[in-house]
């Protein structure tokens, strides 16, 4: 059952070392208060899982720039300066996956696959140190399932059961992220009555908690 | 015409009525200006949008792969990311447009990092050129006099042997199983110029003047 919590019980959730999945692209349906409260709450060594490095004080940049992360495992850092700046200062671990890999990964974790056979990455980098499986005589990397802890969600519009739908552009990972975490909680831009059950995207049954509090318009 | 405007709008008439087309950032962006109106093509952007539009200054939450505002024609649909490279990944997506950093005369692209200089990430890159049924190179012939179309990338690939076309503002060149074939030439340049700013191997038989910049000459 989908609990609505207020601030205070949202950072009773936090602990260091914690992995957490981020929603969002380049922030766009990030969310930001969540991000916030984990900025005040002030907890360490996080393992984030985002598809970007965010922005100079925006988005998980925030978690960024307060020197709460060790690690990110995103598809593209080159809008934050700050991720680069501590990768080179050894400061930061980077993990860059290609962004379908990355999604992909995640929703394996979600639907309990241990992990998925892509072509994307094969004769690169990427492939470094990684299985490579022959299926038809074609050749697949395998790339492991990503959880987390807890999963941030954002740009979604909740209703009083707790079910999801995502405005635009902002569902990108959320919806994905919503499926693969130990404790999934949601920042939602309003709550309505009820979803037509045709239209929801995320069912309640994935989320934990969903914060109430002033509107992230 | 600029060189940028030139590469653009002679890879606007590779595209056919009906194609679904992802385009990167920076000189791929500008494509879509140069597509006639009477063709219909349409756009995917890997945030999750399937019919891409122009920014027209709405009030929205809509972003396109950069992170900047946009919309969504008739007929769209907006998507979660791992849906987005069902499209990417999984053959649907007819043409997709990029930038590069290098390329070589196998057809591989270098896109995503320079080591221990600058460190973007791949972001969709790598699955979009595993996956697009033909993959568009735009760029600048030369990176300031350096070359740029080499007989084997020297920087960390973002894929091996994928690229089908390079369009940049000297000349067309076409990825085929014999090697890389030289086809236009911009009549600002001749075919010796071109020679000399290429280091990969041109195969040469006829070669005609690069379409849609003739007039401007």
């Amino acid at each position: 059952m989908t609990n609505f919590i207020d601030e205070l019980k949202f950072k009773k959730l936090l602990k260091d070392g914690m992995k957490i999945h981020v929603g969002g692209f380049l922030t766009n349906g990030s969310p930001e208060n969540l991000i916030d409260l984990v900025v005040e709450s002030g907890i360490k060594d996080l393992t984030i899982i985002c598809n970007d490095g965010g922005y100079e004080g925006n988005g998980v940049g925030k978690m960024i720039d307060n020197n709460q992360v060790s690690k990110l495992i995103a598809s593209h850092i080159g809008t934050n300066p700050n991720v680069g700046r501590l990768m080179n200062e050894d400061k930061l671990v980077v993990e860059l996956v290609p962004q379908g890999t990355l999604v992909e990964r995640i929703r394996a974790f979600g639907a309990g696959l241990g992990g998925i056979l892509t072509p994307t990455g094969l004769n690169t980098i990427v492939a470094e140190g990684k299985q490579i499986i022959k299926v038809k005589d074609k050749e697949y990397l395998l790339e492991e399932a990503l959880g987390a802890d807890l999963a941030l969600i954002g740009g979604a519009i909740a209703d009083n059961f707790g079910n999801l739908k995502y405005l635009q552009t902002m569902r990108n990972f959320n919806s994905m992220m919503a499926t693969a975490a130990e404790v999934v909680v949601v920042e939602p831009i309003k709550i309505i009555e009820e979803i037509d059950p045709e239209n929801v995207i995320t069912p309640h049954p994935f989320v934990d908690y969903v914060l109430v509090g002033e509107p992230n318009e | 015409m600029n060189d940028k405007q030139v590469i653009a709008s002679r890879i606007a008439l590779e595209l056919k009525d009906g194609d679904l087309v992802n385009l990167g950032i920076g000189i791929p962006t500008l494509v879509a200006n140069y597509v006639p109106e009477n063709k219909k093509v349409i756009f995917q952007s890997e945030n999750g949008i399937i019919g891409l539009g122009p920014d027209k200054g709405e009030d929205n939450y809509i972003v396109n792969a950069g992170g900047l505002k946009a919309s969504i024609i008739q007929g769209g649909a907006f998507i979660d990311s791992a849906t987005s490279f069902t499209f990417i990944r999984g053959g649907h997506i007819d043409v997709t447009v990029l930038g590069a950093l290098e390329v070589d005369q196998e057809g591989s692209i270098a896109s995503w990092i320079i080591p221990g200089k600058l460190v973007p990430g791949m972001g969709g890159a790598m699955d979009l050129v595993t996956g697009a049924k033909k993959v568009i190179i735009a760029m600048r012939h030369t990176n300031k006099g350096r070359v740029k179309i080499l007989k084997k990338c020297r920087l960390p690939l973002t894929a091996f042997n994928q690229a089908n076309l390079f369009v940049t503002e000297m000349a067309v060149m076409e990825v085929k199983e014999d090697g890389l074939h030289l086809l236009e030439v911009n009549p600002k340049y001749t075919v010796k110029e071109v020679i000399e700013a290429t280091e990969a191997e041109l195969i040469i038989s006829e070669v005609m003047p690069m379409k849609g910049v003739e007039d401007e000459n």
